[in-house]
């Protein structure tokens, strides 16, 4: 299969994915429940997919991805809360020092901006550290970042710990779906570039990686403002699916859900990340659901369903993947058109023994 | 293999949940958002009590002429401000008629904007944060607000202790907390005393050192607006290093789990609140027997009868929620919205009827008590009123 | 003595709540000595040590009640071995470590399940939760039996670890755990030896921990778990000592925070502190120096 023949099939399925999506949303009440999960699940194959560049494809293995999620999400909130509402969001705080909105989406950009600095800030201490103690280290910056944001001096800006809220935001699923499907585009092309090779490199063996001439320190660096970067953007957009934010809610079991997304996608799989958030937040959010109300078949009830009892299974089918699919969904494969289509004909090409 | 195993039972799960959802003819639904678990979990399953309750006194209801059963659509919103709005939105996406909840004001801001989109109103229970309701049209509430609250408690220290100097705690990140702390903070400096603010960060079980603080800084009271989670470590924790200043707390402390943690120990704590046990000795009477009758009844009361103020307010908003569609002459949520504006109701907390600005209830006191440590329950202390 | 009586309730919180993460911060540093395995369900083995103890004392007397939770709670740390980490012996370290957050998730939601999300108030234990004068400071006794009391198991454990055989097999393990296997030591049962002494600590502390602060919820264990395991880090991960006085001081700074007014930044400060030792020392205080094998 030609290059140009994949390239039209990748567009005519994209293009195919937002008809769908905007027939959904021509068609359904705008209220469904499939809409608060697809967008959900949007903005985590986002921060999934950032989180795996770190983790996959570059080996750091960072669990800071909720302080700068928070980040992201603070600055959106901040600059673009209307002046006419700060005086009410505020309350505490005089109507706070900002006295300005800006648009949505330059403050979409300003938020990835935002904890791309802090991470540039962070990662020179932090990225000289190895594995374990890089990890530990990461997840302290993002509890320390929790704590400066709750932090009541300066509540004239973030508002000390209490809700973000009347900020602009747009409802279309199909804006999640844009936005988070061009950033992961963007990631994806980064992968692919002499950047991407050296990244994984770096994952693969760090001395052998230095020895061919990489400048570790720096293509960590890159990885790491990178990720976060991405991490800030879908911060943004969790802000505004949410309409409102905190920073108490961007705890160290944020990341970890986050890290589980990418574990059961995948490692090294950014197709593998993007269905596995998916699967995992129409999972818990929607489809578990059930399980927590109690349920009469008959005149029988069904034993042990009550609140609570979603998240144990929820729980146990992460065990399960962890133990027994220990690849993930994709391993690390991609779902590719190539694979697809292209198996045949790649198949007859190399004697049929090539299998990625 | 593996993955077809795990794509099908993914399949089947989505078949059944989608299978759950009968669809009765002449029912109304009234959703139920309410925190079963986290910090508020055990305010949140006693206010859900006073709903159940009335929903078994009163099953059915007349609308437009037609006799429709009521049903609850009860979700978990797990006192969490991120898991709230997809909690909220499982009950848009149910099409229920009216919504009732939360205990705990961060869940019902974080929730609002999802109503007000679903065109759904709510009447919260007993969040008391002004942010609730402000600004919102389809935002309701049936009991006081923080800054009168505040204002109670605060000259309540000033006139009852004296106090001139008051150590308040609150929990980072809950705007219950950090909004009533303000409040009193505001109103307790307007009457000429000196504060100390302290907060403690999720997850924290450890007050002693918050208690040192307020012992050494010569404090007359200590008040602390946090979650009965929170609240029951405090207790025990002033208990034993014998702290010998009064405790003052509000609406939230109004629950078992403080008087349970409060027994046979050395500590004063006062609270205000919007009912007393007593108010309604008929009220009273049937929701114990409603808590008897039942074992998960009492595991959601705390393991004993004693009638929280929030069940009685629950039962009212179950009520106030009939009313409204009695008026609305139907299920629309749209039409129940706009007959809510008009709707009274006398219930077991007072009678209840709203402003026509932001939908509050027009209520100008609250009940003082004070935990007896000997008995194990709440002692009347007064009914303040605060002109302002 | 008015400074003493002032200030004394600041050091002497921090002591009994350095104490108890002591006895937690051990299971991580053995664990991740032998494993190299963040071990993040230890914190929730400790939380199921304090609902065990609320639920058994309901039924039963409390004398009955210590020995079962602690055999309790060893079996629980035993059996998360047994079935989420076994099994990925040979499977990356990731892998291990995720299993690991799987499994902490799991305790923590099966623990909301059956508490109905509601927080269980930790029965009276006599004799150490009486209420006590010290130098004019009132708090339970617990709080002073704390410090004392870890330092003997401590000693026991160094004791245990350096002349028993199972102490040598798991120094050899921790050393070199291909080697050790060849040398014909059963690395299985060394591992489970492990658990089985982390969750006994882990018991241990919950009994203290629980009686001064009383509320046991499903999340309870996890600011404790975490900061106990900055104390590992913090003191040199794999040394016992070393965590024993990390743990000691994490728990002082921490008060000594919340005494100068410092309160929202009371657990952020132990990570400053954490990043501060992992930047200028990253072996921590008393860990040893690993060169990379090449």
């Amino acid at each position: 299969m030609s290059r140009k023949t994949e390239t039209v099939i990748n567009v005519v399925l994209i293009g195919a994915l937002l008809l769908v999506l905007f027939i959904l949303e021509q068609t359904l009440p705008s209220t469904h429940m499939i809409f608060t999960v697809l967008k959900k699940g949007a903005i985590y194959a986002l921060v999934a997919v950032s989180m795996n560049l770190l983790n996959g494809f570059t080996g750091l293995f960072s669990l800071g991805q909720a302080g700068f999620m928070l980040v992201g999400a603070y600055t959106y909130g901040v600059l673009t809360i209307p002046v006419a509402d700060r005086a009410n969001v505020y309350m505490y705080f005089n109507g706070g020092l900002i006295q300005f909105a800006l648009h949505p989406i330059i403050a979409i950009v300003l938020a990835g901006v935002m904890a791309g600095i802090f991470a540039y800030l962070i990662g020179l201490p932090v990225l000289r550290l190895k594995s374990d103690y890089l990890a530990i280290a990461t997840l302290g910056f993002a509890e320390i970042i929790r704590a400066i944001f709750q932090w009541d001096k300066l509540g004239p800006i973030t508002n000390g710990s209490n809700l973000l809220r009347s900020y602009p935001s747009y409802k279309s699923l199909l804006f999640y779906f844009i936005a988070s499907g061009v950033c992961i585009a963007l990631i994806v092309m980064l992968i692919n570039s002499t950047y991407g090779r050296a990244f994984k490199a770096i994952r693969d063996d760090e001395v052998a990686a230095e020895a061919m001439g990489i400048n570790l320190a720096h293509h960590k660096q890159i990885a790491f403002v990178v990720s976060s970067f991405f991490a800030g953007v879908s911060g943004a957009l969790l802000a505004m699916y949410q309409t409102s934010v905190q920073a108490a809610m961007f705890k160290s079991a944020m990341t970890y859900e986050i890290l589980l997304i990418v574990v059961i996608g995948g490692i090294g799989s950014i197709t593998g990340s993007c269905i596995s958030s998916f699967l995992f937040i129409i999972l818990s959010e929607w489809v578990l659901r059930f399980l927590d109300s109690e349920m009469y078949i008959g005149d029988v009830r069904v034993p042990l369903l009550r609140s609570g009892f979603r998240k144990v299974v929820f729980a146990v089918i992460i065990m399960i993947i962890v133990l027994f699919f220990r690849k993930g969904i994709m391993g690390t494969n991609e779902f590719s058109v190539r694979r697809i289509f292209g198996r045949s004909a790649d198949k007859k090409a190399k004697g049929g023994s090539a299998n990625e | 293999m593996k993955k077809r195993i795990l794509s099908a039972v993914a399949a089947g799960l989505l078949a059944v949940s989608v299978a759950a959802v009968p669809v009765l003819a002449d029912t109304v639904t009234i959703g139920i958002y309410e925190p079963a678990s986290g910090d508020n979990g055990a305010g949140g399953k006693q206010e859900m009590l006073g709903m159940q309750y009335a929903n078994e006194v009163a099953p059915t209801v007349e609308i437009g002429g037609t006799e429709y059963e009521v049903k609850l659509d009860p979700v978990d919103n797990e006192s969490s401000n991120d898991k709230g709005p997809s909690a909220a939105s499982k009950l848009v996406g149910d099409g229920v008629s009216v919504v009732l909840g939360s205990y705990g004001s961060g869940v019902s801001i974080a929730a609002s904007d999802i109503f007000k989109e679903g065109g759904i109103p709510a009447i919260g229970v007993t969040c008391t944060n002004p942010q609730v309701t402000q600004g919102n049209s389809h935002y309701f509430r049936i009991c006081f607000l923080d800054p009168f609250q505040g204002s109670v408690l605060a000259n309540f220290a000033n006139e009852t202790f004296g106090a001139k100097k008051a150590y308040v705690l609150a929990k980072l990140g809950d705007d219950y907390s950090q909004g009533l702390a303000f409040y009193f903070t505001q109103a307790f400096e307007g009457l000429g005393g000196e504060v100390v603010k302290a907060d403690f960060p999720e997850g924290n079980s450890d007050f002693t050192s918050y208690i040192t603080d307020a012992k050494n800084e010569g404090c007359d009271v200590f008040f602390t607006p946090t979650s009965t989670e929170a609240a029951a470590n405090t207790i025990e924790q002033a208990a034993a290093q014998g702290l010998e200043i009064p405790l003052l707390a509000g609406d939230t402390w109004d629950s078992n789990v403080i008087l349970n943690a409060a027994k046979g120990k050395n500590v004063q704590i006062y609270v205000t609140t919007f009912y007393q046990e007593g108010g309604d000795p008929d009220f009273d009477a049937g929701v114990k027997e409603f808590i008897n009758s039942k074992p998960e009844n009492l595991a959601n009361n705390g393991g004993d009868d004693t009638v929280a103020a929030v069940t009685a307010m629950g039962y009212d908003a179950y009520f106030v929620a009939l009313e409204a569609l009695k008026n609305a002459g139907s299920t629309d949520p749209a039409a129940v919205n706009e007959a809510l504006w008009t709707t009274t109701y006398d219930g077991v907390s007072g009678h209840i009827e709203f402003e026509p600005e932001n939908g509050d209830a027009v209520r100008d006191s609250a009940f003082v008590k004070s935990a007896n440590t000997e008995t194990g329950a709440w002692d009347f202390v007064s009914v303040q009123t605060v002109a302002e | 003595m008015d400074w003493l009586s002032r200030n004394l309730p600041y050091l002497m919180a921090g002591i009994s709540v350095g104490g108890q993460y002591a006895l937690i911060a051990i299971g991580y540093t053995m664990v991740y000595g032998i494993l190299r395995l963040i071990n993040f369900a230890h914190g929730d083995i400790f939380m199921c040590a304090g609902l065990i103890m609320v639920y058994a004392s309901t039924v039963l007397p409390i004398y009955v009640c210590i020995p079962l939770v602690i055999v309790a709670t060893v079996l629980i740390g035993f059996l998360v071995e047994r079935v989420a980490y076994k099994p990925l012996r040979s499977a990356p370290r990731m892998s291990v470590m995720i299993s690991a957050i799987g499994v902490s998730y799991l305790l923590q939601n099966l623990a909301l399940y059956i508490t109905g999300g509601l927080a269980q108030q930790y029965p009276t234990i006599p004799w150490i939760s009486d209420v006590i004068t010290v130098f004019g400071v009132t708090t339970k006794r617990v709080t002073v039996i704390t410090p004392p009391l870890v330092i003997l198991l401590v000693i026991g454990l160094v004791f245990l670890i350096k002349k028993t055989k199972i102490g040598m097999a798991m120094r050899a393990a921790s050393k070199d755990f291909e080697t050790s296997q060849l040398m014909g030591i059963k690395i299985n049962s060394v591992i489970s030896f492990t658990f089985i002494i982390g969750s006994f600590l882990a018991a241990v502390g919950s009994f203290l921990f629980f009686s001064n602060y009383t509320g046991v919820t499903p999340t309870v264990g996890a600011m404790p778990g975490l900061k106990a395991f900055v104390a590992a880090v913090f003191g040199g991960i794999g040394s016992i000592p070393g965590a024993v006085i990390g743990a000691f001081l994490i728990g002082i700074v921490e008060n000594i925070i919340k005494g100068l007014g410092w309160t929202t930044f009371s657990d952020a400060f132990t990570f400053a502190l954490l990043i501060i030792v992992l930047i200028f020392k990253p072996t921590g205080l008393f860990g040893e120096a690993a060169a990379d094998k090449v």
